[in-house]
C-alpha cells in the first residue's frame, strides 16, 4: 500500500479515536476500556493471515498460539463487556432478579 | 472473493468499531455499541477465510481454503473454550484483572504475529516493515508481561504496594537502553536471534515497568497498556497490508490514550508521574507502623441507634463491600432506612472499587436504583447536612491525607469529604490500611465509630438491630 494512504488512514483514525471518547462519564470508563480491549482482539485476523503464510512448523506453531491468544482477547473481551453492561440495563428497568 | 470486496468488508468492520466506541461512550447506547463491535469483529474474522492475500513476488495467490485451515479452526476453538467460560463465570469483583489479562494476551498475539511474519519474509522485508515489526514485538511483549504483573497485583497474588529495589531505576534504564540498542541491531542486521533477544528483553522491561506502580495506579496502567496493544495491532496492519488492522488498532490506541488521561484526571493523578514512577520511585518509610492509637469501636446496636435518629445518611461503598459480597445486604439496609423516612444516598467515588466505574457495575449487579447513586461532585457539598456517613470497605477514597499531606502517594486525589458529616461509621475487617497502603487519620477522629468484622455479617446484624428499634 502506498505510504501516503497509510499515513492518511492513521492520522484520520487517531482523530476519530480522540473524538468518540472525549466526553465519557466515569461510570462508563471500565466498560469502555473493556470494549476497546475487545476490539484490538481483531489481531485475530492478522494471526489467521500469518497462519496461512506459515511454511515451517515453528511459524505454524507460533501463529496458532497467536490465534488462541487473539481469540481469547476478542471473544472474552466482548462477552465480559456485555455482562457488565447487562447489569446497568437490568437496573434501569428496576427488575428484581 | 475479489480483493475490492474483501477490502470493502474490512472497511465495514472498521466502521462498526467506530460506532462501537461511540456507543460505549453513552449509557443508553453502551450495550448496543458493544454488540456492534462484536458484529464487526465477527465479520472481519469470517471474511478472512474467503480471501487469500497474494504472495509478494507477484505470483498467483493459492486457491481456497487457506493453508492450515483445520489447524486455524482448531486454534480458534481452543481460544473459545478458554475465553468464553472465563468471561462468563468471572466474579464482577475480579473483572478488572480479567480485562488486564485479556489485554495482555492480545499484546502477546500481536507480538507473535509480527515474529511469524518476520520469519516468513526473511531478507525480503523492507526497512520500514522491519521497523514496524520491531515496534510490535517490543510494545506487544511489554503489554503482555506488564499486564500479567497487573493481573497478579489485582488478584493479590503479589503485593499491591509499589515494588522498589535499590538501584531499581538504573536497572530499568539499562533494560530500556538494551531494548533500544537491540532494536537498532535487528533493523541493521536482520536476524532471527536478535529478534528473539529483543522479545525476551521487552518481556523483562514490561515486568520492571509495572512493578513500581502502586495498587491505586494499576487501572491507569492497564488502560495505557490497552492503548499500547492497539498501536501494535495498527503496526501489524502495516506489515500485513491490512487496512482493517490499521484502523482498528489506531482507534483503540487513540481512544485508549484519551481514556487513560480521563482516568488519571478522575483519580487526581498525573499521568507522567504514574508512568515514570518507575524512574523516580524511592523506597518509602512506613510511617507510624506498629504505633497503637485508641479508636472508638461500636456494636451493631450502636450503629442502628445512630442510624435510627438520623435524617440523612450517605453510604460510601468501597471494594471491601464487593469482596464481602455485601451489595445486596447494603441495599436491604438502605431500603429499611428509606421506609423509616431517612434520606439515603450512595456516594460513589469515581475510582471506588478497582477501576473507574467499577463500583457502579457492582451496585448495578445488586439492583440498587440509579437515582440513589450520587457522584462525588454531587454528594460532597451535602456532607455538611449529613448526620451519618457509613463507609463500607473503603479507605483511600475518604482519606483526608489526600488533601492535607503533600507527598503521600494519594495526595491531590479528589476524595469524598465524609469528615464533614456529623458522624462517620467505618465498617472494616481490620485496621489494615487500604489498597494504596496509607494510614487514614479519620479512623482516629472522635466522631468516628468503627464496626469491625466482615462487611456482610456486620450489615446483617445492623439490619436486624434497626428492624427491632
Amino acid at each position: 500500500m502506498e505510504a501516503m494512504a497509510i499515513v492518511s488512514i492513521f492520522v484520520l483514525a487517531v482523530f476519530v479515536g480522540f473524538e468518540v471518547v472525549s466526553k465519557v462519564s466515569s461510570t462508563l470508563h471500565t466498560p469502555l476500556m473493556s470494549g476497546a480491549n475487545a476490539i484490538h482482539g481483531v489481531i485475530l485476523v492478522g494471526a489467521i493471515i500469518v497462519a496461512d503464510h506459515s511454511k515451517t512448523n515453528l511459524e505454524l506453531g507460533l501463529s496458532l498460539a497467536a490465534i488462541v491468544l487473539a481469540t481469547i482477547n476478542m471473544v472474552g473481551g466482548f462477552v465480559v463487556t456485555d455482562r457488565m453492561l447487562e447489569m446497568f440495563k437490568g437496573n434501569k428497568k428496576g427488575a428484581d432478579k | 472473493m475479489s480483493s475490492t470486496l474483501y477490502d470493502l468488508i474490512g472497511l465495514a468492520a472498521g466502521v462498526c468499531f467506530i460506532l462501537a466506541l461511540k456507543g460505549l461512550s453513552h449509557p443508553k447506547t453502551a450495550r448496543r455499541g458493544n454488540l456492534i463491535g462484536a458484529f464487526g469483529a465477527t465479520l472481519a474474522t469470517l471474511v478472512v477465510f474467503f480471501y487469500v492475500t497474494p504472495p509478494r513476488d507477484g505470483s498467483e495467490a493459492h486457491s481456497l481454503p487457506l493453508h492450515n485451515f483445520w489447524w486455524i479452526i482448531g486454534a480458534i476453538a481452543v481460544g473459545l473454550i478458554i475465553g468464553v467460560p472465563a468471561a462468563r463465570k468471572v466474579q464482577m469483583t475480579q473483572m478488572p484483572q480479567l480485562v488486564a489479562l485479556f489485554n495482555g494476551v492480545g499484546g502477546g498475539a500481536a507480538a507473535l504475529v509480527a515474529i511469524v511474519e518476520y520469519l516468513n519474509l526473511g531478507t525480503e522485508a523492507t526497512t520500514a516493515e522491519v521497523i514496524f515489526t520491531v515496534f510490535t514485538v517490543v510494545v506487544g511483549c511489554v503489554s503482555f508481561s506488564g499486564s500479567i504483573v497487573t493481573f497478579l497485583k489485582l488478584q493479590e497474588l503479589m503485593t499491591t504496594r509499589p515494588v522498589v529495589f535499590p538501584g531499581g531505576r538504573f536497572v530499568i534504564a539499562a533494560t530500556l537502553a538494551a531494548v533500544l540498542g537491540v532494536s537498532v541491531w535487528v533493523v541493521a542486521a536482520l536476524g532471527t536471534t536478535p529478534l528473539l533477544i529483543l522479545a525476551v528483553l521487552s518481556l523483562i522491561f514490561g515486568i520492571l515497568f509495572v512493578l513500581p506502580v502502586g495498587g491505586a495506579d494499576v487501572p491507569i496502567v492497564i488502560s495505557l497498556l490497552n492503548a499500547f496493544t492497539g498501536l501494535t495491532v495498527a503496526a501489524s496492519g502495516y506489515v500485513l497490508n491490512s487496512t482493517l488492522l490499521i484502523i482498528a488498532g489506531t482507534l483503540v490506541g487513540a481512544s485508549g490514550t484519551i481514556l487513560t488521561r480521563l482516568m488519571a484526571e478522575a483519580m487526581g493523578r498525573s499521568l507522567f508521574g504514574t508512568l515514570f514512577g518507575a524512574f523516580t520511585a524511592k523506597p518509602q518509610d512506613v510511617a507510624g507502623a506498629g504505633e497503637e492509637r485508641p479508636v472508638r469501636s461500636g456494636s451493631p446496636d450502636d450503629v442502628a441507634i445512630l442510624l435510627n435518629y438520623a435524617r440523612r445518611v450517605v453510604i460510601v461503598p468501597g471494594f471491601g463491600l464487593a469482596v464481602a459480597q455485601a451489595q445486596h445486604t447494603v441495599r436491604e439496609l438502605a431500603d429499611l432506612m428509606i421506609s423509616k423516612g431517612i434520606d439515603v444516598a450512595y456516594g460513589i467515588h469515581p475510582v471506588a472499587g478497582r477501576m473507574p466505574g467499577h463500583m457502579n457495575v457492582l451496585l448495578a449487579e445488586a439492583n440498587v436504583p440509579y437515582d440513589q447513586l450520587a457522584e462525588m461532585d454531587e454528594v460532597n457539598p451535602t456532607f455538611g447536612q449529613t448526620d451519618v456517613a457509613i463507609v463500607i470497605g473503603a479507605n483511600d477514597v475518604v482519606n483526608p491525607a489526600a488533601k492535607t499531606t503533600p507527598g503521600c502517594p494519594i495526595y491531590g486525589m479528589p476524595i469524598l469529604e465524609v469528615s464533614n458529616a456529623a458522624n462517620v461509621i467505618f465498617l472494616k475487617r481490620s485496621m489494615r490500611p487500604g489498597f494504596a497502603g496509607i494510614e487514614n487519620e479519620l479512623l482516629y477522629d472522635p466522631k468516628t465509630m468503627l464496626l469491625f468484622g466482615d462487611a456482610k455479617a456486620s450489615l446483617t446484624k445492623v439490619v436486624s438491630a434497626l428492624k427491632a428499634l
